[in-house]
């Protein structure tokens, strides 16, 4: 990375932006040093309340705007655990609502130019993603007890087939939280790298209009990408709950 | 990585003597603890808020909504039968009114015809008694005529009698008066 320094002009430091800082002084960064990841998880609260409380404080019955908008996103995530989960995940309602709200504002956040975006390290993935994988696998459990593993015993299929379908059940079982946290992350990721490479292009004159106006179709992506990873990661999460409350298929 | 001799103070593995990222941060052990770490306590606030104020407050307002809706509609029925009543009520007095109007035409139209029956009937009588008055004149006057040309027919006979050198024989001028006449 300091070789490319020395090359006139480009200088690509995508992965900057993912580097953990405290944010007072430089010392280094131990487990409770508030940083950038508690300054940027603190706006995204911040975000939340704005949302869910400040702006239908009206609590009007015809509904200004911002009321609307914090109705909607009750109305959307209720109907999705509602229709995914069933009635009975219904009251896993605000564990769910609170995945995606904290997801979408801090996606959003992270789409703001200097921003660090907490939903782009593995690290914060992986505790929602294996909360997720924890959460179900135990209400399963606790709800079902042993007859929980019929899960992977699938009686609709033919009898010799359903030993290797209980392997690759277990085994798909296994995958959902890494794959669950991966694709949250990778998105993010991927997207803001990407951006911070064409910018680094962006100042060699002779294609820094075509860099500009691939930062811009980027971005559009990543505006379009933020909602759908918050949306994705939210159904697959009434998904795996649904296979908890109802393992029986 | 020269990471030993650091000058800038970036004191991590992670991070090279630049301040520059060694490989993908996200993958950098030190950090973890610390973003678990906040992350967890963010998600728990958010859950506490969401769960003791955002959601149920939001949940509320839409009841309310739901319930003031299902009201509205309600009473927008309610109201609705009334006014279907209030428009049978005006149609019954509509046609009541209508029937009465007819009635009292159609009495009127007796009456009038009763009236216009009764002196219908006294100008025919009047008629009659003027006619057979003026029948009875006019027989008088023609009587009355017809003895004055009997008596003219025999004074102008006497006379023509007379003139043409005979000798007018009273009776027998009135004979043959009479009988020219009656032939």
């Amino acid at each position: 990375m300091a070789d490319e320094k020395a090359e006139g002009g480009l200088v690509f430091h995508p992965m900057d932006q993912f580097i953990v800082k405290p944010l007072f002084g430089d010392g280094a960064v131990a487990w409770y040093t508030p940083t950038n990841v508690t300054f940027w998880l603190a706006l995204s609260v911040l975000a939340v309340v704005l949302i869910l409380v400040v702006l239908p404080r009206g609590r009007a019955v015809v509904p200004t705007r911002g009321q609307s908008i914090a109705e909607l996103a009750y109305g959307f995530i209720y109907k999705m655990v509602e229709d995914v989960a069933g009635k009975d995940g219904v009251k896993y309602f605000p564990y769910i609502m609170t995945l995606f709200m904290f997801i979408v504002c801090a996606n959003f956040l992270g789409l703001l130019p200097g921003a660090f975006t907490t939903t782009s390290h593995i690290a914060v993935t992986a505790v929602m993603g294996f909360g997720v994988f924890f959460a179900v696998t135990i209400l399963g459990f606790v709800l079902h007890g042993i007859s929980f593993l019929k899960l992977f015993w699938i009686s609709a299929a033919p009898l010799p087939l359903r030993p290797i379908l209980a392997l690759i059940e277990i085994i798909s079982y296994f995958v959902r939280p890494v794959s669950h946290s991966i694709r949250l992350a990778g998105n993010m990721m991927a997207g803001h790298a990407v951006i911070k490479v064409f910018a680094a292009f962006a100042a060699v004159t002779l294609i820094s209009p075509l860099s500009i106006g691939a930062i811009t179709a980027i971005y559009a992506l990543e505006v379009l990408v933020a909602f759908i990873q918050a949306y994705v990661f939210t159904i697959l999460t009434c998904v795996y709950l649904r296979d908890a409350l109802h393992p029986h298929h | 990585m020269a990471t030993e001799t650091d000058t800038h103070g970036a004191v991590s593995a992670c991070v090279d003597s630049h301040g520059g990222a060694v490989g993908m941060p996200q993958l950098c052990g030190d950090w973890m603890g610390n973003q678990v770490f906040w992350l967890v306590i963010t998600l728990v606030v958010i859950y506490f808020i969401l769960s003791r104020v955002a959601l149920p407050r939001i949940a509320s307002v839409l009841a309310e909504r739901q319930g003031t809706i299902t009201n509205d509609i309600a009473a927008a029925e309610e109201l609705k039968q009334k006014a279907e009543e209030a428009e049978a009520a005006y149609n019954k007095a509509l046609a009541d009114a209508r029937a009465e109007a007819s009635k009292i035409v159609a009495e009127a139209k007796a009456e009038i015809q009763a009236d216009l029956d009764a002196a219908t009937q006294k100008a025919d009588a009047e008629i009659a008694a003027k006619a057979a008055e003026s029948a009875k004149a006019i027989a008088a006057i023609q009587a009355s005529a017809m003895e004055s040309i009997e008596a003219v027919a025999k004074d102008t006979t006497g006379e023509i009698v007379g003139v043409l050198g005979g000798k007018a024989d009273a009776k027998a001028i009135t004979a043959a008066v009479t009988a020219e006449m009656k032939g």
